[in-house]
C-alpha cells in the first residue's frame, strides 16, 4: 500500500530545548493512525510539522510521496487543497456565519454556482450531524462541541484525501464522541481517507484506529497495531495502558 | 481527469444520462449548471458505467438530478462506493443540534442599535461608578492594592513611552519656535519667541502631546490585553478563584497612569523646550544662557503647574476608556480589534474635550 505520510528521523529544537531526536513514522493509504504521547512530547509540535506550520530543524518529511522540503509553491498549493486539518479547539473563522466558514474553501477554489455550493454546505453540516438552521449562526454563538462538528463540516468541504485531527473527540459528551468516531470510520471507507489523529481517547484506539504511534523521550517508543505497541515495556505504555481500570477494558485484545 | 460531464440521450419521455469521468469538486464546476437545465422526464436512467471517480460533492449533484426527475428513476452499472455514498448523503441526519432563527426586520434592527447605544452609554456610567466604589473601599483593605503590578504598569506605559515622548516633544519645539521666528521677525520682535514657545510648550503642547502619545499607546495595549484575557476566560477564572478583577487589572493600569502621566508631561516640557531653544539658536543666534534667562523672566510657575495639573485628568481618562473597552470584548476575536481601535479614538477625544474645558475655566479664573 502507498505510504501517505512518511516522516523520516526529524529532529526539532527550540533553542536548547528538544523536543524531537529522531522521529521515525508512516502513514499508509486508508488507515487511521493515532499519535499518542504524554502532553509535552511533541505531538502538537509533529503534527505542525507534518501541516506545513513550523519546520523541522532536520529529517524529511513526505506528503503523498513528496518531500515537503523539495517541492515547488504550486505542489504545496496541491498538497494543501487534498489534505484537511480539524484543530482542537476548531478554529473557525470567527467573522464568518458557519455557512460562511464552509463555503470559504468552495469559493475560493472552485467555480461552482451558488446554489450548488448551498447544497454542498448544506450536506456536509448534515453529514457532521448539525440541523441546516445553524449555518446561519456565529461560532460564537454555538457550543464547543458543535464548533468541532462545524470545523469538521469546513475540513471536509473539498473533500480531502488526508485527514488531520487534533483530538478530535476531547470536549464531546462520550455518545457524541462514539458518534464522531463512527462517522470518521464511515467517512474513511466511503471517501477512501488517510486519517492521522492525536488522541488521547481509548475508546477511539480501542475501536477505530488501526495502527499507533507513542511518542516518549523524544522518541517513537512503540508503534504497530495497538496489540503490538502492548508488547512495548516503555514507561508511557505500562502506565497509559495498564492500570487496573485498563486491564479489565482491554483483556480481549 | 481532462474530461468530465455528462450526455443525455432522449428517447420521447425517457432519458438516459451517462456521466463519465471524475466527478469531484474540483471538476464538477464545469457543467453543474447543465443540470438544472434539464427538463424532468417521466423515466429517468443514470449510467456510471463511464464514471472514473466520485467524491461527496459529485454525489450530491447526482442528487439534484434525481430530485429533478418527476417519474420513474435508476441508476445503472452503479459502483457499491457510490451506492453507499448517495445513501450516507441521503439518509436522515441525526440531528444533534438545532438553530431556534428567526430573522430581524428592518425596525427590529433600529431598535437593537438604538438600544446598543444607549447600553453603551449605561454601561460606561456603570464602570465609573463601580470603579469609585472600589476605589472607595480601597481605603479600608489597603492590602488589596497591587503594588507590584501597578509598578509594571508605571515601566510599561511609563518609562517606555520616554524615547516616543522624547521625539514627539522635540520636534513640537523645534516646529513651534521655527514658526514663529519667522512670523516674529517682520516686526522685529524675534526675543519673544522664547516667551511664546515656552508658555506654549508647558501650558498646552506639552500635555497634550503627551497625552495623546499615550492615549495611542496604552489605551490600546490595555484594552487589547484585558480583551484577550476576556476571550481566553482568565477573568471568568480569576473571578471563580475570588480574585477580583477589578483590583487585578483595572486599579492597577489606572493608578499607574495617573502617577506616569504628570511625570511624562515634565519630561516632555523640557525636551520640548529644549527643541525650541536649538532652533533659536540657530535661526537667531541666542545662546542657550541667554534663552533661560529669558524663560526665568518670562515663564511664571502657574503656566507650568497648570500643564502637569491636567496629568492626573488625562490619564484617568485614557486609563478608564482603555480599560473599559476591553472589558467590553466579547466572545470574538473581531471585537478585540474593534474595541481596541475605539478605545484609542474615544481616549482622544475625552483627552481634547477635558483640554478645551479646563482651558475655558483657567482663562476666566485669570490663571
Amino acid at each position: 500500500m502507498r505510504s501517505v505520510v512518511r516522516v523520516e528521523n526529524i529532529i526539532t529544537k527550540f533553542g536548547e530545548k528538544i523536543v524531537h531526536n529522531g522521529v521515525s513514522l508512516e502513514v499508509k493509504e486508508h488507515e487511521i493512525y493515532a499519535i499518542l504521547g504524554e502532553s509535552g512530547s511533541g505531538k502538537s509540535t509533529l503534527l505542525k510539522e507534518m501541516t506545513m506550520l513550523l519546520k523541522p530543524t532536520s529529517g524529511d518529511i513526505y506528503i503523498f510521496d513528496k518531500n515537503i522540503k523539495k517541492i515547488s509553491p504550486k505542489e504545496i498549493a496541491a498538497i494543501k487543497q487534498a489534505w484537511g486539518v480539524l484543530f482542537q479547539f476548531g478554529a473557525l473563522f470567527t467573522s464568518l456565519s458557519i455557512a460562511n466558514n464552509i463555503a470559504l474553501p468552495l469559493k475560493e477554489y472552485t467555480k461552482l454556482s451558488k446554489r450548488m455550493i448551498d447544497v454542498i454546505v448544506d450536506a456536509k453540516l448534515e453529514m457532521v450531524g448539525l440541523d441546516r438552521s445553524v449555518k446561519y449562526l456565529y461560532p460564537h454563538e454555538l457550543s464547543g462541541g458543535m464548533v468541532k462538528r462545524a470545523a469538521l463540516a469546513r475540513t471536509l468541504a473539498l473533500d480531502p484525501k488526508l485527514l488531520f485531527l487534533d483530538e478530535p473527540t476531547s470536549g464531546l459528551d462520550p455518545v457524541g464522541a462514539r458518534a464522531f468516531d463512527s462517522l470518521i470510520v464511515e467517512l474513511r471507507d466511503i471517501l477512501d481517507l488517510t486519517i492521522v489523529m492525536i488522541t488521547h481517547d481509548l475508546d477511539t484506539i480501542e475501536n477505530i484506529v488501526d495502527r499507533l504511534s507513542i511518542l516518549a523521550d523524544h522518541k517513537v517508543v512503540a508503534s504497530g497495531t495497538l496489540k503490538e505497541v502492548l508488547q512495548s515495556k516503555h514507561p508511557f505504555v505500562e502506565k497509559f495502558f495498564r492500570n487496573e481500570y485498563l486491564n479489565k477494558r482491554l483483556q480481549h485484545v | 481527469m481532462s474530461s468530465a460531464g455528462f450526455r443525455v440521450e432522449e428517447y420521447g419521455d425517457f432519458v438516459t444520462i451517462y456521466c463519465y469521468g471524475e466527478w469531484r469538486v474540483s471538476t464538477i464546476d464545469r457543467f453543474e449548471n447543465k443540470i438544472y437545465t434539464l427538463k424532468p422526464k417521466s423515466r429517468v436512467i443514470i449510467d456510471l458505467k463511464e464514471l472514473r471517480g466520485i467524491d461527496t460533492s459529485g454525489a450530491l449533484l447526482l442528487i439534484a438530478i434525481e430530485n429533478r426527475s418527476k417519474g420513474e428513476f435508476e441508476y445503472r452499472n452503479i459502483a457499491p462506493k457510490v451506492k453507499q455514498l448517495i445513501t450516507l448523503l441521503k439518509r436522515k441526519p441525526q440531528v444533534i443540534a438545532k438553530a431556534n432563527l428567526k430573522p430581524k426586520d428592518f425596525l427590529q434592527r433600529v431598535i437593537e442599535k438604538i438600544d446598543q447605544f444607549f447600553e453603551y452609554k449605561r454601561a460606561f456610567l456603570a464602570f465609573i461608578g463601580e470603579l469609585f466604589m472600589k476605589s472607595i473601599a480601597l481605603f479600608w483593605k489597603p492590602k488589596q492594592f497591587r503594588l507590584k503590578e501597578t509598578i509594571y504598569f508605571i515601566q510599561s506605559a511609563g518609562i517606555n513611552a520616554l524615547p516616543i515622548i522624547g521625539m514627539t516633544a522635540f520636534l513640537v519645539g523645534v516646529v513651534i519656535a521655527y514658526q514663529t521666528i519667522v512670523q516674529l521677525t517682520k516686526f522685529g520682535a524675534d526675543i519673544f519667541v522664547v516667551d511664546t514657545s515656552t508658555i506654549a510648550i508647558t501650558r498646552e503642547l506639552g500635555p497634550m502631546i503627551t497625552a495623546i502619545v499615550v492615549a495611542g499607546r496604552s489605551a490600546s495595549s490595555f484594552a487589547a490585553e484585558i480583551g484577550a484575557m476576556k476571550l481566553t476566560d482568565e477573568i471568568d477564572a480569576m473571578k471563580t478563584m475570588g480574585f477580583m478583577p477589578f483590583y487585578f487589572l483595572v486599579i492597577p493600569r489606572i493608578v499607574a497612569l495617573v502617577i506616569a502621566l504628570p511625570l511624562l508631561i515634565f519630561f516632555s516640557d523640557i525636551v520640548g523646550i529644549f527643541g525650541a531653544m536649538v532652533v533659536t539658536k540657530s535661526q537667531i543666534g541666542l545662546s542657550f544662557e541667554q534663552f533661560i534667562q529669558r524663560v526665568y523672566e518670562v515663564l511664571s510657575l502657574k503656566h507650568y503647574l497648570v500643564g502637569i495639573f491636567k496629568g492626573p485628568f488625562f490619564a484617568l481618562l485614557i486609563a478608564i476608556t482603555g480599560v473599559f473597552h476591553g472589558l467590553k470584548v466579547s466572545r470574538d476575536t473581531e471585537s478585540i480589534g474593534k474595541e481596541t481601535t475605539q478605545s484609542v479614538v474615544n481616549a482622544i477625544f475625552f483627552v481634547i474635550i477635558c483640554d478645551a474645558i479646563f482651558s475655558v475655566i483657567f482663562t476666566e479664573l485669570g490663571i
